[in-house]
């Protein structure tokens, strides 16, 4: 691990025993999030995202792999362990902020816990912090004396981005944030993401199914299917010359807004078919299902990292 | 730091005018029903009663023991409005000093068994999965599962049948309905990403508890306090009535109407003022109780 990274995932996996049977959420998950930049982790729904995120926080713990936070931290211990100062440190944005405020507090009071619990300001002054803090995310302070139901989706979210931001963290995530929002919302909610992260210099996971947002605002992009990582590549790199046929598929799929983008976008792999059941999930390439050039080795052997080129790492036994 | 500031005060205002704004809020939707409204009077008028008896009940010195044989038996009339009792007591009077007693044992009964109820519930919902969880739960469910007059009749032999020994089988009978439904909510709302984000930013258990899960139980508790208010004294007239409660000449209306029940059929109006009150009791609190949940559904 370099020091430039913040946060070292490797080998993860977190299994969830249900009624049908072990679903494998995460099923050996590495990967390295640097300082400063966005790392976009994208998939379809059930892929293994939130999950992925949850298990960084604690939510629970992880079956199986290493988390390493600022090479000091092991983040597999649970968050109710965890020092205070990584509670402080390591934020995360809901994907639904109906669900994320406590519909029985008023806003002030959502933004107030983490500066009271972590201290960030003297008691004296935690209005005026939350107002600071609001005005930052573009609310006024109007906004500190209302309840959650009293706002609209985006400016929910812009809250929940105020409480992310209380406590002066280095590390977001951001699950979906912006998903569940009308479209103007999502712009708003989106710049005010990208000011944030530029002025304060703050590192985001960012979770999503929206290629579009990724391409907005991410610098390194990752995709998730059933639980792995099958292509990581610089953003650019991505859009313009995606390698796994899975990507492929996703890029193709995407309603394009110009010509440009109509232009660069690749041809040729209709999506077909559903997302297999993480409970049992195909052998070998866990794609081949759904692939076109599937072969006889995809169904036998999961594929190996390979190493395009410095930044660029496919997993698919078409460029083994 | 020193003094107040001028943003210190205009934000102290303004929490204020949002307070004043909840409660006007809560009240244009209680009055929507009338029932409701009638109900919250009638427990006012009641509890206005209860409070001043001394000073509303013609008679305040038949509340106890009184004994005036030459006024014994007297039908209603405008000097008794509800006639006189065996020992020529003014039934009236009673029944007034007999709304104390009920708002006494409702008091102490929820006043045990609310607080208790709802934080034992609080914690198993929220260590659920745990042997805490398992100790509540299975606690409250051999408490629940004993009948209440098998329990004031074994406290009222173990100690002494009175009123406050009688309240003390009810609470203990009483508080797991608390934990089962605190409990519930608690379990439901644990997982919501709203307590994991006040969590993954370090607050304390005793702030997820009280701050977050409890401000969104609390509607669906009152409703229950209110409601069950009646049932209260519904029980506690039982347990007076098979003499296992307050005794006499205690004016609780169980035991009034235990008494005076053996001079039925020809001496009703002794009998039939303190049920009145208690069905009086028992209604005002179950409108209450609706107009509450009507609140609270709102939201
Ligand atoms: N708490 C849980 N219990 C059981 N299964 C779960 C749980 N959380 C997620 N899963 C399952 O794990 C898989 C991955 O889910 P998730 O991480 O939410 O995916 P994504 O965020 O990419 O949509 C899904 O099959 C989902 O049903
Ligand atoms: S490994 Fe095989 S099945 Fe998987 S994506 Fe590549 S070609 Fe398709
Ligand atoms: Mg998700």
């Amino acid at each position: 691990m370099n020091n430039d990274t913040i946060l070292s995932v490797s080998d993860l996996r977190k299994y969830f025993t249900t009624a049908e049977g072990v679903v494998r959420a995460v099923d050996g998950v590495s990967f390295n999030v640097k300082h400063g930049e966005t790392l976009a982790l994208v998939g379809e729904s059930g892929s293994g995202k939130t999950t992925t995120g949850h298990v960084i926080m604690g939510f629970y713990p992880p079956d199986g792999g290493k988390i390493i936070y600022k090479g000091a931290y092991e983040l597999s211990i649970p968050m109710k362990k965890r020092p205070l100062e990584l509670k402080r440190d390591i934020q995360i944005v809901f994907q639904d902020p109906g669900t994320s405020l406590n519909p029985k507090r008023l806003v002030k009071d959502i933004i107030s816990l983490p500066l009271l619990v972590h201290r960030i300001v003297d008691k004296s002054r935690v209005y005026e912090k939350v107002a600071e803090l609001l005005e930052y995310v573009g609310l006024s302070e109007e906004y500190m004396f209302r309840y959650p139901h009293e706002l609209g989706g985006g400016e929910k979210q812009l809250v929940a981005i105020a409480r992310a931001l209380a406590p002066n963290p280095s590390f977001i995530i951001l699950d979906e944030s912006t998903s569940a929002l009308d479209v103007s919302s999502q712009a708003r909610v989106l710049n005010t993401l990208v000011k944030i992260q530029n002025e304060l210099k703050l590192t985001y996971l960012l979770i999503t199914h929206d290629l579009g947002v990724v391409r907005n605002i991410s610098q390194r992009v990752m995709i998730m299917y059933l639980g792995k990582i099958y292509e990581e590549a610089p953003t650019e790199d991505f859009f313009k010359s995606p390698m796994h046929p899975y990507t492929q598929m996703l890029l193709s799929s995407i309603p394009t807004l110009s010509e440009e983008d109509e232009k660069i976008k690749p041809r040729g792999i209709e999506s077909v078919g559903e997302i297999p059941s993480a409970v049992k999930p195909p052998s070998g390439c866990r794609f081949h299902t759904r692939c076109p050039f599937t072969k006889q080795i995809c169904m036998e052997k999961d594929p190996p990292d390979i190493v395009v080129n410095n930044n660029h790492i496919v997993r698919c036994w078409l460029y083994a | 730091m020193s003094g107040t500031t001028t943003s210190e005060v205009k934000f102290s205002e303004l929490e204020k005018k949002i307070k004043r704004e909840n409660w006007r809020r809560i009240w244009f939707r209680f009055k929507k029903s009338k029932l409701s409204v009638i109900g919250l009077s009638m427990i006012l008028i009641l509890l206005f009663m209860a409070v001043f008896a001394e000073y509303i009940a013609p008679y305040p010195s038949h509340a106890g023991l009184y004994i005036a044989f030459k006024n014994a038996y007297k039908p209603p009339s405008l000097e008794h409005i509800l006639g006189t009792d065996m020992y020529g007591r003014d039934v009236f009077s009673r029944i007034i000093f007999g709304f104390r007693y009920a708002f006494m044992m409702i008091g102490l009964v929820l006043s045990i068994v609310v607080p208790t109820g709802v934080i034992l519930g609080l914690i198993a919902g929220y260590y659920r999965g745990t042997f805490i969880e398992t100790v509540i739960v299975r606690l409250s469910d051999i408490f629940i599962s004993l009948p209440p007059l098998v329990l004031a009749l074994s406290i009222a032999s173990i100690l002494e049948p009175n009123i406050f020994n009688s309240m003390l089988a009810v609470s203990l009978m009483w508080w797991p309905w608390y934990v089962k439904l605190t409990y519930s909510m608690t379990v439901s709302l644990r997982n919501e990403p709203f307590i994991l984000a006040a969590e993954s930013q370090g607050a304390s258990t005793l702030h997820i508890l009280f701050r977050e899960l409890l401000p969104n139980e609390l509607g669906t508790i009152l409703t229950k306090v209110t409601l069950d208010a009646g049932w209260v004294i519904l029980i506690g007239a039982a347990i007076s009535f098979v003499g296992l409660g307050a005794q006499p000449p205690t004016p609780d209306l169980g035991t009034m109407v235990s008494e005076y029940s053996k001079y039925l059929p020809e001496y009703w109006w002794m009998s039939l003022g303190p049920a009145a009150g208690i069905v009086l009791i028992i209604l005002a609190f179950n409108l209450l109780g609706d107009g509450i949940r009507d609140v609270f559904a709102g939201e």
